[in-house]
């Protein structure tokens, strides 16, 4: 599959190789072809159409002017319903644009649709929405992968090319793993580069949005006109955004990685760790110093993080509560009983589960063991990151421990299914930016990705790496 | 000073503590930009932050942190640089997060005091455990419609500051004046509009009772009393209720209660009978709030005179009663008024006492009688000022004085036109008032007989009657001396 | 094992989310395992380490105090399942 850049296309768009009305049509006829991978929450030809002939009447310069985007159906959008993939936002009609959308839409760019994620972001496949699973386009004739999750609906988007790059949220590892299992870039930055405003909420203190995209050179498009300080997010920084495109550089000479010794864990398939070290490999060839780091505090990633993001998410989520917006029960003899169908009915297992969870883990007598320790372990696992990038620029390791699983697969196991997060969780408490890009493939042909991790808002760093690593593996 | 009640069998010692919630006077919300203006029409200043729509966030009020650390400061209270804010979770119609956003384990506020003055001269200390920044809640009306609960979401977010005692306070008249300094001092600092009766200010009170000398009780807490006389009444309700179960043997169960204005009873609230467990945890969406001690100092160097400095300052210059200045400094308005009656004239000063009877009885009872308050007096402080140094020059009696204020109050014209107009200065002349004399004398000479005979009572009769002649004008002092000389002759 | 029937109660009560019995079993199930695999985190020593809430190092940023004077009623109720007379309606509590 060739597939075209959102650099190329600026530059076809520019040079009249190509109206936007063709370029979107092209776009609307794969998306068309492709309704059976379940790709889209809510997908309007009509609504498309529309943006098409808004921006063909208008005559002001913009960066992304044209260009179809697919947005997490996370994201509240003014012109689509936004449903976080949950019953219990049924029939909601945001009367707010967020912060991010509502920057692609000032530069121009076309949103497509509203693409599936797992239930208000908790999962790793794509298969907790309440619309149904997203199926990985790379999947064989009779044996339909997960794209990974949560947002595998945005990285099949792109893989499947029904669009020139997606927005994703990344709690956990929810936009690295699914760019990983679907072939993709995919980058989730610093803790505040983006703001938060206008996203659902699912863990405040992890919650990051970021972009997938074809290659890097995209994404750094991509992610530049994203980040920014907002005002109405209290926790959004105040840093210079640099041009990530313009100061791409490839060369690493000089520069010093680190490889975590915590990041081999027994289990991994043979593939995976051959290409982290192809990777290494690779990195040395172009003179990059090989540094072999201890981020002692890795195996507690997972255990802290599935205390502290269902914690937050418990109170995060009792707004949806059958008041204000959304589904309401047809139960409800008292307001109790309204509030216990509603949330009941409305979510489904797997946020009830960690609802429950994070109700646990803060409730009178538990928080100081569980909370409290996850909090403390927490800041270790970021002391850890700040020691070692003391000792390198960059990491490197594996994005995901497999490659795409069939659809069905770890759906009755819920740690088995967290593992998955096991080497994207670690970055997302300490808070770094990180890319998956594709590397490899594994035996069964399908894509596997390598994780750059970087220091606190040194985006540039983390892209540099990657397109390195990028161009010298095409 | 004996506070203990008697219940059938035993003395019983009541125990209260005040968790106050202040809202704080500013233009917009703690979290949220939309306006906080009292009376508008429901849902209409609502924001989506304030409505909980999926994806909102807070962002603090400047203005609202400052007003926190002013009032601590009024409560000599310690001033934390560093606070945080938490979630108290749980789920209410009227709470759209599902969380209210409070400071749990790190107030703002932390230990300070305030004191109260009795009528004997004494006064009391209160301690204050700390005071928090707070959103409102929205409100349910439960009586709109037959089968549903309406919610206006207009306070939801407001700007809180919950201010709690220790239960240092000892009986209902002690609660009453305690709310009623942390309101007088909240309105000096100008942090709390104190409007009880619109809710700017209102109380949950925590109360238990013990025979004297015995460990705490089990105490229940009267939610959301807004009237400083419902805090009383339910006081006492509440103890008289425990009093009785605990005399026939029975135990007092901890419970949340709410007070019946029409019955004057308590009873416990009905949909909060499961254990609370609030799950409080730091709010992940702001992060912890940091005042440098600049900053402090800066909001310290922009506080007014107290009351408390005032009133000290008030006993010392004026050598007025402890009571005395309290009461003249309870309310921001009656210190000001009485600063400007008094520095009206030099002369005044002199007469401190009689200035504050004046303004805390002759022209309180008039304003009270025609519903208006110092702010829009129909007399204004240096009118009062002229008519008081009339009194104090004998210009004119007491008397007569109370007439002119009357006068002054309906017509607004001052003392002297008054005065002058009427004709009614004092007859301080021996001869005139000698005159009179010799005539009431003359018209009663059976009273003369009887007064020399020894019925010395009847020397008001004689006053009285000269007084009538002289329409009241005459010096009363004076006349009484010319009296009895006149009479024994 | 930390959760039982009654601990499941609670927690969904606090929750407000009804369960069944089979879902109840279920989920004392998932979270006896969970809970089981997070106790990992007793082997680390976090004595004196400080907790940590917000990744973020700057300073809680402050809003002026100024109030938008706009109606909001019709866009805040916009989207309520239920309301009448300007008012978000809910079933009657009796307080
Ligand atoms: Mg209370
Ligand atoms: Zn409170």
């Amino acid at each position: 599959m060739s597939k075209s850049s959102l650099k190329q296309t600026l530059k076809d768009l520019d040079t009249k190789k190509i109206s936007i009305r063709e370029l979107n049509q092209d776009y609307l006829k794969r998306i068309k072809e492709n309704e059976n991978l379940n790709v889209f929450i809510y997908f309007s030809e009509e609504n498309v159409l529309k943006q098409i002939d808004n921006l063909e009447n208008d005559n002001s310069a913009k960066k992304l002017k044209g260009i179809p985007i697919a947005i997490k159906d996370l994201f509240c959008t003014k012109s689509m319903p936004t449903t976080a993939a949950s019953k219990i936002l049924e029939n909601f009609h945001p009367t707010y644009e967020s912060f991010i959308t509502q920057k692609l839409l000032d530069e121009g760019s076309i949103f497509v649709g509203k693409t599936n994620l797992d239930e208000f972001a908790m999962g790793s496949a794509t298969n907790t929405s309440f619309f149904g699973n997203t199926i990985n386009p790379l999947s064989k004739e009779n044996e339909p992968l997960a794209p990974g999750g949560s947002s595998g609906g945005s990285a099949a988007a792109v893989a499947a090319d029904l669009c020139l790059g997606a927005t994703g949220t990344d709690t956990g590892g929810s936009i690295r793993q699914p760019a990983s299992f679907c072939g993709v870039v995919g980058i989730k930055p610093t803790y505040g580069l983006c703001s938060r405003w206008g996203i659902a909420a699912f863990a405040s203190s992890l919650d990051q949005a970021g972009i997938f995209s074809h290659n890097v050179e995209d994404a750094s498009i991509l992610l530049q006109s994203i980040a920014g300080f907002d005002q109405r997010d209290s926790t959004s920084a105040k840093v210079d955004i640099p041009n990530y495109f313009e100061n791409l550089d490839d060369d690493l000479n000089g520069k010093t990685v680190g490889i975590p010794k915590e990041y081999s864990i027994d289990g991994t398939p043979m593939e995976i760790s051959q290409i982290w070290e192809d990777a290494i490999k690779v990195l040395e060839k172009k003179g990059v110093k090989i540094k072999n780091i201890s981020l002692p505090h890795t195996k507690y990633a997972l255990p802290t993080y599935y205390i502290i993001a269902p914690a937050e998410a418990s109170s995060n989520l009792a707004r949806y509560d059958g008041v204000k917006y959304g589904f309401r029960s047809d139960e409800i003899d008292s307001l109790d009983e309204m509030y216990e169908n509603t949330r009941a009915q409305g979510f489904g297992r797997e946020v009830k589960r960690r609802i429950l969870i994070g109700t646990y883990v803060l409730s009178a007598g538990y928080y100081d063991a569980y909370y409290l320790k996850a909090q403390k372990v927490r800041k270790l696992i970021a002391n850890d990151f700040n020691n070692a990038f003391k000792e390198c620029d960059f990491i490197v390791t594996p994005t995901a421990p497999s490659a795409a699983f069939p659809l069905n697969e770890k759906q009755n196991d819920p740690i088995k299914m967290y593992l998955n997060d096991v080497f994207t969780v670690p970055a997302s408490l300490a808070g770094l930016p990180g890319i998956s890009i594709p590397f490899g493939k594994d035996k069964n042909n399908l894509p596997l990705g390598i994780q750059i991790l970087g220091k606190h808002f040194d985006e540039q760093q983390v892209f540099n790496a990657a397109v390195s690593l990028e161009r010298s593996y095409e | 000073m004996n506070n203990l009640i008697k219940g059938e069998k035993y003395d019983w010692e009541m125990v209260i503590g005040l968790e106050i919630h202040a809202q704080v006077k500013s233009n917009s919300k703690l979290f949220s930009s939309s306006s906080t203006k009292f009376g508008s029409s429901p849902n209409s200043q609502v924001s989506l932050v304030d409505a909980a729509m999926p994806g909102m966030l807070p962002v603090i009020n400047k203005y609202c942190v400052e007003q926190a650390v002013k009032t601590g400061v009024g409560l000599n209270a310690k001033i934390n640089n560093y606070s945080v804010f938490d979630r108290k979770n749980y789920f209410y119609a009227d709470l759209p997060q599902g969380y209210q956003i409070s400071q749990y384990k790190y107030p703002i506020v932390g230990e300070g005091k305030v004191t109260i003055d009795f009528k004997d001269g004494t006064s009391k200390d209160i301690r204050i455990v700390r005071l928090h920044l707070e959103q409102d809640a929205g409100k349910s009306l439960h009586d709109q419609n037959p089968s549903k609960t309406y919610v206006d979401l207009n306070r939801s977010g407001v700007a809180l500051m919950e201010i709690v005692s220790e239960p240092d306070i000892r009986t209902p008249d002690e609660a009453g004046m305690y709310i009623s300094k942390i309101r007088s001092i909240l309105m000096y600092l100008d942090t709390c509009d104190g409007n009880m009766q619109e809710g700017s200010l209102r109380a949950d009170v925590n109360i238990s009772v013990r025979k004297p000398g015995d460990e705490y009780g089990t105490r229940c807490e009267i939610k959301n009393l807004n009237s400083i006389k419902f805090i009383k009444q339910a006081i006492n309700y509440e103890a008289k209720r425990q009093i009785e179960i605990l005399e026939s043997g029975g135990s007092i169960e901890q419970n949340t209660m709410l007070f019946n204005t029409s019955t004057g009873k308590t009873r416990p609230m009905r949909n909060k009978e499961e254990a609370h467990d609030y799950r409080y945890f730091p709010d992940p969406d702001l992060l912890p709030l940091e005042i440098s001690q600049e900053e402090i100092v800066k909001i310290k160097s922009s506080i007014p005179e107290l009351p408390d400095e005032l009133k000290n300052k008030f006993i010392e210059i004026y050598r007025l009663s402890n009571y005395d200045a309290s009461v003249l400094t309870a309310e921001k308005q009656t210190s000001d008024y009485f600063n400007k009656t008094i520095n009206s004239d030099s002369e005044l000063k002199k007469y401190a006492k009689i200035v504050v009877n004046w303004i805390t009885s002759e022209l309180f009872s008039l304003l009270n009688k025609n519903n208006l308050d110092l702010n829009n007096s129909p007399v204004s402080p240096e009118n009062l000022g002229q008519l008081i140094k009339l009194i104090s020059t004998n210009e004119i009696s007491g008397k007569i004085a109370k007439d002119v204020l009357e006068d002054m109050f309906s017509s607004g014209k001052t003392a002297r036109q008054i005065v002058d107009e009427k004709g009614l200065q004092q007859v301080t002349d021996q001869g005139e008032i000698e005159k009179v004399i010799d005539e009431v004398i003359a018209e009663n000479p059976k009273m003369v007989e009887q007064y020399l005979a020894g019925k010395d009572k009847l020397l008001g009769f004689f006053v009285g009657q000269a007084m009538k002649l002289t329409k009241g004008k005459a010096n009363p002092k004076i006349l009484n001396e010319l009296l009895i000389n006149k009479l024994k002759k | 094992m930390k959760i039982d029937k009654n601990t499941i109660n609670k927690i969904a009560r606090l929750s407000r989310i009804k369960l069944d019995d089979k879902e109840s079993e279920d989920y004392i199930k998932d979270l006896n395992s969970i809970l089981d695999w997070v106790e990992q985190l007793n082997e680390v020593n976090t004595e004196n380490v400080e907790p940590l809430s917000n990744i973020s190092s700057s300073i809680l940023p402050k809003r002026e105090d100024v109030s938008n004077d706009t109606n909001s009623s019709e866009e805040i109720l916009e989207n309520a399942p239920d309301n009448l007379e300007g008012f978000f309606a809910v079933p009657k509590v009796v307080e």
